[in-house]
């Protein structure tokens, strides 16, 4: 039972065939653009490398960039064979090629669509990534004297003064970690001395945020200590207060900018995949259209072109069954002649 | 005497012809790419216009972009002229605008090299721009709540975390001006009412900065308030702290920045006036050569081009004498009717 035939007289299959050629050149650009994407996504994620926690997120940029090396294969290739074929002699080069060309073609077209999916569902992996290493930074912001640590506190300033957020959540993330130094605090004081009592670790916690968390657009000079308390500042409510330090957690900051990056390049890459997957049509049309002339005394008669030969499901065993009986080769069996030796290892 | 006389057998001819179309094309493609720099670099300078007293250096955008726009369309018309040089028939309907072509060329090469020296000899009025601009700015940062001055906080602020500088020359402007402003200040304190008295003007004075001069790169939280009191922070020195704030005055990031992009632009303006002349030379050449050949009993043989008929000294002359005679003409010369009614006949 074929699967999808079509009649292609002489004229359609030239015209197939000059048309896939200028799809296979349109889907070669739109490869090297896949893998571009990818590349340019990568940096960006490279980028706030050190606020996450792990690299799972890189899967995305990496299949995109994957896929988009692969496309450039298929499509040149997919460009060659249409070239050759519609001349019959030089078209039986390509036969023993095909089918194992349109397996791995198959697998590429169907990575590319699995990347397109994943940009959109791995909002959750990459906001638990970002939830921990936003922690990690500010809880390491004081040790700019620990080896390893030391740049936490320029990057998380930069961060926050970049992307216009403050702490993880939102600024009162700040109030409970110790974010200044010992080295910066004078034991003899007083007020040194009632903070650190004052909690059961021994940490200096302050009700105040770092200067980057200051928002530029506020119509009053920066207020980061003493936020909370109303009388510490003068004609200052800080229930009402919006503009004086940024409001948005940088964890909220960093989801939105990468989900929106994301989502475009899939939005981008969709359109790829649709081009390949009529490349992969086109071709597969021709090859069995030109098969049916080969032998014929009549190129230019018409013939039958179809997808598949058999249905989907005897199609696909066709395929597993050289790597099952691969499998099959390797199992102990009671009744195998593995006394004469004569069982293949890999 | 001619000037840099050159022998031009008809291959030679047909060689120049078809060098010269491809060099009009390459010229037409640096003059867009002069349009664009113009382009870019009038953006760069208006992104600053707050801080910038006067727009002075705009002229230097201003000349690129017009000057990228008319190169366009001088070398296309070389173009389509060296594309009818060889045929005899349709040459000679060019040859009236080829002397305005020429002086326009050289108009171009010469606004172009004056917006390069331009850029340079600029760089005095560029500082004493923004050195104006900035005080206004510093002077003007409380006035948050004043029309038309409300956004001079948020643009300093975002200048100095952008560019990474502190105050006009350093970080000590700000001593000198009252850059809290009287809203948020508690009139019935102490401290308040001896800050206000201990100067002439009635003004807040601190030795304080704002949060945008903080240094991320600093080791320690910032400290924005009593800079030159070692004893209000624990180890603390004044003297010898450096990452603190900011070191830079943004009167001098600004002006770095600015030289630093005009200094990236020039030799892109420079090749377009290389490329502009060698198209200008190459149709002088193309010129004569074929107006050589034209007079020629057999107009495939070889004729000689140069760029100017008699030496430069001469040609001068001849400018001259012709200029003369066209303001002269222009002059009220009871003698001039019978000339003039002459002349007017002939023409």
């Amino acid at each position: 039972m074929v699967v999808m035939k079509m009649k292609f007289p002489f004229e359609k299959r030239v015209k197939l065939a000059q048309g896939l050629w200028l799809l296979s050149w349109l889907a070669t650009m739109a490869g090297a653009l896949t893998f571009t994407l990818g590349c340019f996504l990568k940096t960006e994620l490279n980028r706030r490398a050190e606020v996450m926690d792990n690299t799972d997120i890189h899967i995305v940029p990496n299949t995109l960039m994957i896929v988009g090396m692969a496309s450039l294969g298929i499509n040149y290739f997919a460009g060659k064979i249409c070239q050759d074929a519609l001349d019959a002699g030089r078209f039986l080069r390509w036969k023993s090629f095909l089918k194992p060309y349109f397996g791995v073609s198959c697998f590429f077209s169907a990575l590319m669509l699995l990347s397109v999916i994943m940009s959109y569902i791995m909002k959750g992996n990459l906001e638990s990534s970002l939830k921990i290493g936003l922690k990690n930074g500010i809880r390491f912001y004081k040790d700019t004297d620990t080896p390893g640590r030391c740049f936490q506190k320029q990057t998380i300033d930069r961060l926050q003064m970049q992307f216009h957020c403050c702490g993880n959540t939102d600024f009162r993330d700040w109030f409970e970690v110790q974010w200044i130094s010992n080295r910066y605090l004078d034991f003899s004081s007083k007020d040194v001395k009632d903070r650190i009592k004052s909690n059961v670790d021994g940490r200096y916690l302050v009700d105040g945020v770092p200067f980057s968390c200051c928002n530029p657009s506020s119509p009053r000079p920066c207020i980061q200590y003493e936020i909370t308390n109303n009388s510490a500042h003068y004609n200052y409510e800080h229930q009402t207060e919006e503009l004086n330090i940024f409001i948005r957690g940088c964890r909220e900051a960093l989801v939105n900018y990468y989900m929106g990056l994301m989502k475009t390049i899939g939005a981008g890459v969709f359109p790829v995949f649709l081009i390949q997957g009529s490349v992969l049509v086109s071709l597969r049309y021709l090859q069995t259209a030109m098969e049916a002339v080969t032998g014929e005394e009549n190129t230019e008669m018409e013939t039958e072109g179809y997808l598949l030969e058999k249905s989907l499901k005897e199609t696909i065993m066709e395929y597993l069954d050289p790597v099952l009986t691969f499998f099959l080769l390797n199992q102990v069996s009671d009744d195998s002649t593995g006394a004469e030796g004569s069982t293949p290892t890999p | 005497m001619v000037l840099l006389k050159m022998i031009f057998p008809l291959q030679r001819r047909v060689r120049l012809a078809q060098g010269l179309w491809l060099l009009s094309w390459l010229a037409v493609m640096s003059g867009a790419f002069t349009f664009c720099l113009g382009v870019y670099l009038k953006t760069e300078l208006l992104r600053r216009a707050e801080v910038m007293d006067n727009t002075e250096i705009h002229v230097v955008p201003n000349i690129l972009m017009l000057v990228g726009l008319a190169s366009i369309g001088t070398n296309w018309f070389a173009g389509r002229v060296c594309q009818d040089s060889l045929d005899v028939t349709r040459f000679p309907r060019w040859k009236p605008f080829l002397l305005a072509w020429f002086a326009v060329a050289m108009i171009l090469c010469f606004l172009l090299i004056t917006s390069v020296v331009l850029s340079y000899a600029l760089q005095g009025h560029l500082e004493e721009s923004l050195k104006v601009g900035l005080r206004n700015g510093i002077r003007f940062y409380r006035d948050t709540d004043v029309p038309g001055r409300c956004f001079q906080k948020e643009t300093i602020d975002r200048l100095q975390v952008e560019l990474r500088c502190c105050g006009n020359n350093n970080f000590r402007d700000w001593f000198e001006v009252q850059w809290i402003s009287n809203r948020y200040l508690d009139f019935t304190s102490k401290e308040v009412k001896d800050r206000v008295r201990s100067n002439v003007d009635g003004r807040y004075l601190v030795d304080g900065v704002p949060f945008s001069c903080c240094n991320p790169g600093s080791p320690r939280p910032c400290l924005q308030y009593h800079l030159l009191d070692n004893n209000a922070h624990y180890n603390y020195e004044h003297q010898s702290e450096e990452l603190n704030l900011y070191s830079r005055g943004c009167r001098q990031a600004l002006v770095d920045y600015y030289m630093e992009l005009m200094n990236t632009i020039g030799p892109g303006v420079l090749s377009l006036v290389f490329v502009q002349i060698s198209v200008l030379l190459s149709l002088r050449y193309l010129q004569t050569a074929v107006e050589g050949a034209m007079a020629l009993e057999d107009p495939e043989g070889e004729s000689e081009g140069y760029i100017l008929e008699k030496g430069l000294k001469d040609t001068f002359e001849e400018f001259k004498a012709n200029t003369l005679n066209l303001l002269k003409l222009g002059q009220i010369n009871p003698n001039a009717e019978e000339d003039g009614d002459e002349k007017a006949a002939s023409s």
